[in-house]
């Protein structure tokens, strides 16, 4: 495509003038920031070129609140432009390109992130593990997800972005009706991220199944590792079905291949099919690790071990063979027929009995239990009855019949968002504040977190709720505007002023990060909340190593019984050996940049410097190929300094001797 | 992390470090997504295969001698790489080369023939534009036919570090899993000669 220089740039509006003119700032006070602090090399010797799982999950989940406050940014703006009928806020392009960006990003670049950063963190230590299986690759996993998610950030201020929805059905997503550059990021960068994830599904299964400390069955796992387990299953088996669909999107798109369009023979429904086959068990990826976070959570402040831990992971493995079968649902009025819809709604509803059983197992947990009402366990509570809603009108929805009348109406919106938000936004923040002291050595401040709690739980309940009866009333979603005589008024505008709270209390979070790190006890132990599982058997924040000694497991629960039994508390210095690690790398961090340049040079249709710059990516490959670093080792010494240290203070459960 | 911990003997050099024993467990699932890449591949040919747009047909365009040749130059590469991971096996790397040459020599034969069947194709009429059939198979050729030339780009360097680092637990494994790869293209090949080619022929 010829695009004209004066197009590079997308101009004309002030609202973008503004994030531009932000954009260049931010970049230039980073790097006097850097500079002025003489950081550079600790940028790239501590983060940009790590292997350790602890820091790239750090990194991840910087990302993705970084994400998260992008894609809010674009649903407070749909929130404003919706509040009062024939608003000229936003105009009918901008508000398609809005909800688009909005869609995407919070699913691929905001739930994604959050959640493959808190595995990151958390798995190795939880099945007892120095690091992934795969620790270099796991540093390509994060470098790819960033390469995507920014190729897909600059869309809006570079060539335009994408404005089919985050669906992006065919044939308006083809170049007949899109002939716009915004839907090639679309395709190309979501299948960089989409690598990324596909490397991080094969190697947490590795991980999970290969590097459980000793006595560790898979019967004697935390419930999060067998969800995340669980989920990287589904990674492998759904993410390569949407590899293969962008690709050909991009063929279509790119080279005037015939695969989805009108013209040619091509099939449209192909795409509805071919995203959705990815599309809904992606729902299922984001939503089980949640359900894994909240399952440890539950059982922690209720200082009870999980209810019906066998039919939880019965349940879990069910849910994701459900997933893959469901998928039609989400297209029951585009000609299916209702002999296929049938079958497809009873799938559906088929979900809803493993999902109750969990919903139970939590209820269960918590009877008789001598509950701690912390801010995690604050989380997990005003999940459930959230999420309830959620589940319940979803199966509304999965009666095939019923769903002519609440298809592509916000009651489904609604809907999608009382479970994605319980589903997944509850649970990082239950998960952030658990496991922030793991991470950092200090606990978020609990005063500022019950603020961030009640605003963003009431926020979320008066945006969305409202937006049932809106739909019921017949509002179309993805509509950028409505008339006065339609009598949607009221309701818009409470659910817009809900949003606002909603906002105030992400802010609350933001600000509750900022205060932790600037006045937060330092003092606390390697156990802050009593908790259960082998993550807090070692030093608060962990220590490169993560354990000096492989913890040997007996039980589900296994650090609650070393603790009531006191055994495998203590370390002896004979007991301390060298510890082998792996050394630290730059190829992941040249491959995402690489990527990147060669991404945006065939968002732009120049294949000449997009191949130069994939030459590159083979440059990548072959140097690791002949690669043979072997990584270092820790010497005792240094490992027994390091216990003493962080054993020997006060209140610490954990022990050295001699 | 390399553990190199377990020595027992019993086992092929290639399974004998722990971390060696995850890589090869980790491309087994690499390949499982592999699958799922080529089944949709196939699903999107199955469902467009018969839309030919007034364009080209399956019978106008196949040559059944061509593909035959391809299908036997491939077969017997799978075999002639079995017979080079037979010779790692008994530690002979003079053995495993020599094999390991031959296969993509034969390799390289079958991308040649490949390449000219696209030319032949796009001169019939048949380019990636005509029509959602030509598009969906020159995709799902093309998409096996890039496997392969990957394949045969990354035994080079794996060659490359066999003749300088001789049979170790690394480089074994190296050779063991580009193996495991070079089969699992040769099954899918048996699969797009079934279900494109004799399917079209017959259909």
């Amino acid at each position: 495509m010829n695009i004209k220089w004066d197009e590079f740039f997308v101009t004309g509006d002030p609202l973008i003038l503004g994030a531009q003119i932000s954009i260049v700032l931010t970049m230039v006070g980073i790097i006097a920031l850097l500079t002025y602090l003489k950081r550079w090399t600790w940028l790239w010797r501590e983060w940009l070129t790590t292997v350790d799982h602890k820091r790239i999950g750090i990194m991840y989940i910087l990302s993705g609140v970084v994400m998260f406050f992008r894609g809010g940014i674009d649903g407070l703006m749909m929130k404003a432009q919706t509040a009062v009928p024939e608003n000229e806020f936003l105009n009918a392009q901008h508000y398609n390109e809005v909800f688009t960006t909005h869609g995407v990003i919070m699913i691929l670049f905001m739930a994604m992130p959050l959640l493959i950063g808190i595995m990151n963190v958390i798995i190795p230590l939880q099945i007892g593990a120095r690091d992934v299986a795969f620790p270099q690759l796991n540093a390509l996993s994060f470098w790819l997800f960033f390469s995507g998610a920014m190729l897909f950030n600059i869309s809006f201020v570079i060539g335009g972005s994408p404005d089919a929805g985050w669906t992006s059905y065919f044939p308006m997503a083809g170049k007949e009706f899109s002939p716009s550059i915004g839907n090639n990021y679309y395709a190309i960068a979501i299948q960089i991220a989409g690598i990324g994830t596909l490397i991080s599904g094969i190697n947490f299964i590795v991980t999970i199944l290969k590097m459980r400390t000793k006595g560790m069955t898979l019967m004697k796992m935390p419930m999060f590792s067998w969800t995340t387990l669980i989920t990287s299953i589904i990674i492998v088996a759904a993410f390569p079905i949407f590899t293969v669909a962008l690709a050909l999107m991009t063929f279509d798109r790119l080279f005037g291949a015939h695969f989805f369009t009108v013209s040619g023979g091509g099939m449209d429904m192909l795409w509805a099919n071919l995203f959705w086959l990815w599309g809904h068990p992606e729902v299922y990826i984001v939503v089980l690790p949640a359900f894994g976070i909240f399952s440890e959570i539950v059982s922690t402040f209720s200082r009870k071990r999980l209810f019906g831990y066998t039919s939880m992971v019965i349940a879990v493995a069910g849910i994701a063979f459900l997933s893959m079968l469901v998928w039609v649902h989400h297209f029951y009025t585009m000609g299916s027929g209702p002999a296929v819809n049938s079958v497809f709604s009873l799938t559906t509803m088929l979900i809803a009995v493993p999902t109750g059983i969990k919903m139970f197992n939590w209820l269960f947990t918590m009877r008789k239990g001598r509950i701690n009402f912390s801010t995690p366990m604050l989380w997990t509570l005003a999940f459930i009855p959230c999420f309830l809603i959620g589940g319940t009108t979803g199966v509304m929805l999965a009666m095939a019949a019923a769903d002519f009348q609440y298809h592509n109406t916000l009651f489904l919106v609604a809907h999608f968002h009382y479970t994605l938000i319980p589903g997944v936004v509850f649970a990082v923040f239950a998960a952030l504040y658990y496991w922030w002291p793991k991470m950092f050595g200090h606990k978020l401040n609990e005063k500022i977190g019950k603020w961030h709690f009640w605003l963003f739980v009431i926020g979320f309940n008066f945006t969305f709720f409202p937006m049932f009866f809106l739909g019921l009333d017949g509002a179309v979603r993805r509509s950028f505007t409505y008339s006065a005589e339609s009598g949607y008024g009221p309701l818009f505008l409470l659910s817009a002023i809900g949003s606002a709270v909603l906002a105030i209390g992400f802010a609350m979070f933001v600000y509750n990060i900022y205060w932790s790190i600037r006045h937060a006890d330092r003092n606390i132990s390697s156990d802050p909340w009593d908790a259960r599982t082998l993550e807090w058997a070692t030093a608060s924040p962990v220590q490169d190593y993560n354990f000096a000694k492989l913890p040997e497991v007996k039980t589900l629960d296994a650090f609650w019984h070393m603790k009531k039994d006191n055994e495998g508390l203590t370390i002896e210095d004979k007991e301390i050996k060298d510890i082998h690690m792996p050394n630290n790398s730059g190829i992941p961090f040249f491959m995402g940049v690489v990527f990147t340049v060669a991404g945006f040079f065939l968002v732009f249709e120049w294949y000449i410097p997009a191949a130069i710059a994939s030459l590159g990516i083979f440059a990548g490959l072959i140097i690791r190929s002949f690669d043979y670093n072997d990584g270092h080792h820790i010497h005792a010494e240094d490992v027994r300094k390091v216990e003493r240290k962080w054993r020997n203070r006060k209140g610490e459960v954990h022990k050295h001797v001699g | 992390m390399s553990a190199n911990l377990t020595a027992s003997s019993d086992l092929p050099l290639e399974y004998q470090s722990e971390q060696s024993k995850m890589n090869i467990l980790g491309f087994w699932i690499f390949l499982g997504a592999e699958i799922v890449l080529f089944a949709t591949l196939f699903g999107v040919y199955g469902v467009l295969a018969e839309r030919h747009a007034g364009g080209p047909t399956q019978q106008d365009i196949f040559v059944i001698k061509d593909v035959l040749i391809q299908t036997v130059l491939l077969l017997t590469s799978s075999f002639t790489c079995g017979i080079a991971i037979f010779e790692m096996r008994r530690n002979r790397l003079k053995g495993l080369i020599t094999w390991l040459v031959i296969t993509l020599l034969l390799g390289g034969g079958f991308l040649f023939m490949e390449i000219n069947e696209f030319i032949h194709y796009v001169h019939e009429g048949a380019a990636l534009q005509t029509s959602a059939f030509t598009s969906s198979l020159l995709v799902l050729l093309g998409t096996h036919g890039a496997h392969v030339a990957l394949g045969i780009g990354w035994a080079i360097l794996i060659i490359m570090q066999l003749l300088k680092r001789g049979l170790t637990t690394e480089t074994t494994r190296k050779t063991f899993i580009i193996g495991l790869y070079w089969h699992f293209l040769d099954v899918v090949w048996i699969f797009i000669f079934t279900f494109v080619y004799l399917e079209g022929l017959v259909g």
